[in-house]
């Protein structure tokens, strides 16, 4: 019978070719595709940028100390998320729900300082249609919005299974995980659109 | 809602016509994707038709200017989405579990749900022609022409919102053959002894996960630009209606390899069955797929060489345009060797395949031709390139599923083709396909534009046109002999058996049509072409139950009992959610035309079928059904 | 790929190890933070402004990378996976500057 290890338990699953799990081997197929997403995405806003005829622009109007803190709730996210990862490898239930729990309400913190920033911006005369900025910057953070969005949802979801007997257990841990790969790449994703559009964008434009 | 949706009974039924709309065995798909393809094929070739009437003589008024821009949309967008794509995918479907040994796919519910959203796409797309006129910019809808402002009727929105649900049914479809071909191969088939098809499926899957994301994002731009009123290829508020092109083609290149790397990958297997001779330089063959997979994406700008995007990407993309021509030389030579001193079986498939090489060739060397940056300023937007694509896509693809067909029509249904008819429609097809195309290449020379509706009679481009009409009305009486052929011999045609063509892979092993769980026992494969190995190496030193099946392997494969994990063959069972999940989808597409709370109803629908989805078990535990 | 395979089913053993202790990750994520706040000190700093750019490029990916390595538990599971994510990231970041190129962002 193949092992493999997940969330650091030797659990069986299914024989395969690769004695890989299907499931785990198609959130990678699906990360990497979502990396040509978020890159069309970004060239997008890269190739614009600078490129507006009408302000406001982005240093007029993009937050940094704002921003951080929002990227450091979810960066802590992801933290949260690992550490419910172990605690259901290890079979603790309850320490699982907790750390899970919390990931999804950072993420949902985040997703309130969007909302905000959003709203902020529409304030200051930024929508979508008013130039190239606003069009490629909502485009793009708000797609990044949008999976974080399907990422709560399924981390509650987890959370409420694990009320029902056998849905999240020790040797289906691999639901976590799959979960937790999804949400750790929304974060590098944010990673980068922090980098690109907030610390270089104001900088440069 | 979900409640619902759990509330349903799951269906059990694996018989009549309801059973095929809960169906996740992978062949059953596999049937579905082929019928429903060569109908759409069928739509295509009369839009094209009229359109050659239109052409046939100068100053024609068969159809109006804003009729004949809808034509060649659709004529194109058809062929390539909802035609040639799902073609190879009935192949996919049918035929790579079988090659590498596998009871279905990874995710028979994700297989089913990609078969009705690109049937969901489909619709979207052609009752376009009864909702007000369907799309009217190119295949390729380059910006500006696009935007609300030149394009203000629905047409566009169909084509956008057509376009992305096909894109989720490929990208789905996509992932379950990488995961499929990954990690269900059975006991000791290996990669490198893989049979081609499975590779080129392979190779192909990966360059869907990574163009269909650009076209999706380029195509999410337009629909904002379309419905909120954002700026990306708006260029008086400074947006760039050359970042569409340039996105475009960053899809649309990879696309043409999408289309014709299956069609070489049945090449591979036709030549050597028909040629009773191992495929010449095997491994070459795979790394060139690879290799054109890889490369493809460093290309697309050689659709763009006149938009002045300066001599040196010109220059760039002009070398990697001709480099990218090396592996598909190199698989030509192969397969020429293949058949080289081998004891040539000359059944259609062959014919066909033979045909596939002669003109692909000459697509691909029209192609080169486009590649050279100056050349192509004199040919861009003629018909120079309409008779280059349609070498490529027409005597290439095409010609390679018509070879695929007659070698796995056996397969799938039990008996054979008719062989009289299928020497008709070859000899019929390969005729008409030059009198019908190869004109277009002095029409382009002539500078004869593409897309043009009518032209004047002093252009001197009359008779070539007719030429080619003529060919194109050939070519509807070569398909529909074809479809004569497919109709009559699925009753009346001769009983196949299980391995009518001494088959080399592990689809021969089993009858035709193979049941539902395909392999009794799971077959061990020792060596590349193994079921030949195994008839011809038994045959000279026979060892005991080597009559012409696989071996299930002495050493442990699965048998039923050996593994009490297998004691029974457990199949997947039928779902209705997929199609619900599908249906609130295309719901969603058609509400974000009409009316909101549409849309959100058709997402409500969607969300729920997904829950459900997630909550249902891929095979219910006391179902074993057969 | 993996070397070892089994002689019969021709699989490949897979090549994970145990994932990290919850002290690595708390580990992980302290660096994450620092690297954080280095960021948007930089970002204050006049000093720096002329190698700002590559100073952000270079810190965003130590963080990149950490993530996948370690909450992705990429350096642990089968390189198979390290494949399917790197290549997709590859492809996507040569077509950024590709495009980036094309439209003269660099030059001007």
């Amino acid at each position: 019978m193949q092992q493999t290890w997940v969330g650091g338990h030797q659990v069986p699953h299914p024989e395969t070719a690769t004695g890989l799990d299907h499931r785990k081997v198609l959130m990678w197929v699906f990360l990497g595709s979502e990396c040509m997403f978020f890159g069309s995405l970004i060239a997008t806003y890269l190739v614009y940028a600078g490129r507006s005829v009408v302000g406001p622009f982005p240093k007029e109007i993009l937050d940094i100390p704002v921003t951080s803190v929002s990227t450091f709730v979810l960066l802590t996210s992801s933290l949260m998320m690992v550490l419910a990862l172990a605690a259901i490898s290890r079979g603790d239930v309850r320490g699982f729900r907790v750390w899970l729990l919390a990931t999804a309400l950072m993420g949902a913190t985040f997703l309130g300082f969007q909302v905000f920033e959003f709203n902020h911006f529409v304030h200051q005369g930024l929508t979508p249609r008013t130039n190239l900025f606003g069009t490629t910057f909502f485009t793009l953070t708000g797609f990044h919005g949008a999976h974080v969005t399907v990422g709560v949802v399924w981390l509650l979801s987890l959370v409420g299974l694990s009320f029902r007997k056998g849905h999240v257990t020790q040797e289906n841990s691999l639901k976590v995980e799959l979960a937790g790969l999804y949400w750790h790449f929304v974060d590098i994703v944010w990673i980068v659109i922090f980098t690109l559009v907030y610390l270089i964008g104001v900088t440069t434009g | 809602m979900a409640t619902i949706v759990q509330a349903l009974r799951r269906p059990t039924s694996y018989t009549g016509w309801w059973s095929w709309v809960t169906t996740v065995d992978h062949k059953r798909i596999g049937i579905l994707y082929g019928a429903t393809a060569i109908i759409f094929l069928l739509l295509g070739g009369l839009e094209a038709l009229i359109m050659r009437i239109q052409l046939a003589r100068p100053d024609q008024t068969v159809v109006s200017p804003e009729v004949f821009n809808q034509l060649f949309t659709m004529h194109g967008t058809t062929m390539i989405f909802l035609a040639i794509m799902p073609l190879n995918a009935a192949l996919f479907n049918f035929l790579v579990p079988l090659m590498i040994g596998a009871g279905d796919v990874a995710f028979p519910r994700l297989n089913a749900f990609s078969y009705w959203a690109f049937l969901g796409g489909g619709i979207i797309l052609n009752l376009s022609w009864l909702l007000g006129g369907a799309p009217n910019a190119g295949w390729f809808g380059y910006a500006n022409l696009t935007g609300t402002a030149f394009n203000p009727g629905h047409g566009i929105d169909w084509w956008v919102l057509g376009l992305q649900v096909l894109g989720i049914a490929s990208l789905a479809s996509a992932f379950n053959f990488i995961v499929t071909i990954i990690n269900m191969r059975a006991p000791g088939m290996t990669l490198m002894r893989m049979p081609v098809f499975a590779w080129m499926t392979l190779v192909t899957s990966f360059i869907m996960i990574f163009a269909f994301p650009v076209i999706t994002v380029a195509l999410v731009e337009l629909m904002f630009d379309r419905f909120l009123g954002t700026n990306f290829f708006v260029p008086s508020a400074g947006g760039d209606p050359l970042l569409w092109q340039h996105l475009f083609w960053i899809f649309g290149h990879p696309e043409v390899y999408i289309l014709v790397l299956p069609p070489m990958g049945i090449i591979s297997e036709v030549l050597p069955t028909f040629s009773r001779k191992p495929l010449f330089g095997y491994p070459v063959v795979v790394f060139s797929g690879i290799a054109i997979g890889f490369m493809g994406f460093g290309v697309w700008s050689h659709h763009m060489f006149t938009v002045g995007l300066g001599p040196v990407a010109n220059s760039v993309f002009a070398i990697t345009t001709m480099a990218i021509a090396i592996p598909t030389g190199v698989k030509i030579f192969n397969w020429i060797a293949t058949m080289w001193g081998g004891s040539l079986n000359t059944k259609t498939a062959l014919l066909f395949a033979v045909g596939f090489i002669f003109t692909f060739m000459m697509g691909g060397i029209s192609g080169v031709m486009h590649s050279m940056a100056s050349s192509d300023y004199q040919q861009q937007d003629t018909y120079f390139v309409v008779a280059h694509i349609h070498y490529v896509l027409f005597g290439g693809s095409l010609l390679a599923l018509f070879a695929g067909a007659y070698y796995w029509f056996p397969k799938i249904t039990g008996r054979l083709l008719h062989e009289g008819l299928g020497r008709l429609h070859f000899w019929l097809t390969i005729v008409a396909l030059n009198v019908t195309f190869f004109p277009m290449h002095f029409l382009g020379l002539d500078g004869m534009p593409r897309r043009i509706y009518t032209y004047d009679p002093s252009m001197g481009w009359d008779l070539w046109n007719m030429v080619a009409t003529i060919g194109a009305f050939m070519l509807a009486v070569s398909v529909l002999v074809f479809v004569f052929n497919l109709v009559t011999s699925l009753r009346r045609g001769e009983r196949a058996g299980n391995d009518p063509w001494d088959g080399r892979t592990l689809e021969w092993t089993v009858p035709s049509p193979p049941p539902a769980h395909n392999f009794d026992t799971i077959p061990v494969v020792r060596s590349r072409d193994a079921f030949w190995e195994e008839k011809h190496r038994r045959a000279i030193a026979p060892v005991a139950g080597g009559s012409g099946r696989m071996d299930p392997g002495e050493e442990g494969g699965y048998r039923p009992g050996h593994d009490p994990r297998h004691s029974t063959i457990h199949m997947p069972s039928p779902s209705y959610l997929p199609v619900v999940v599908a249906l609130g989808i295309v719901l969603a597409a058609y509400g974000l035309v009409y009316h909101l709370a549409l849309a959100a109803v058709g997402g409500a629908i969607a969300v729920a079928g997904l829950y459900g989805w997630y909550m249902e078990p891929a095979s219910e535990p006391e179902d074993t059904g057969q | 790929m993996d070397r070892e395979r089994s002689p019969i089913r021709g699989a490949v053993k897979p090549r994970e190890r145990a994932h990290p202790t919850p002290l690595t990750y708390v580990k992980v994520g302290t660096t994450l933070a620092v690297v954080t706040v280095v960021e948007v000190g930089v970002f204050y700093l006049h000093a720096m402004r002329p190698v700002i750019i590559p100073v952000f490029i270079v810190l965003s990916a130590v963080k990149f990378v950490l993530v996948a390595m370690f909450y992705m538990h990429l350096k642990f599971d089968s390189r198979l996976f390290s494949g399917l994510f790197v290549g997709g990231l590859m492809l996507a970041t040569a077509i950024i500057l590709a495009l980036l190129a094309l439209f003269a962002v660099f030059t001007g």
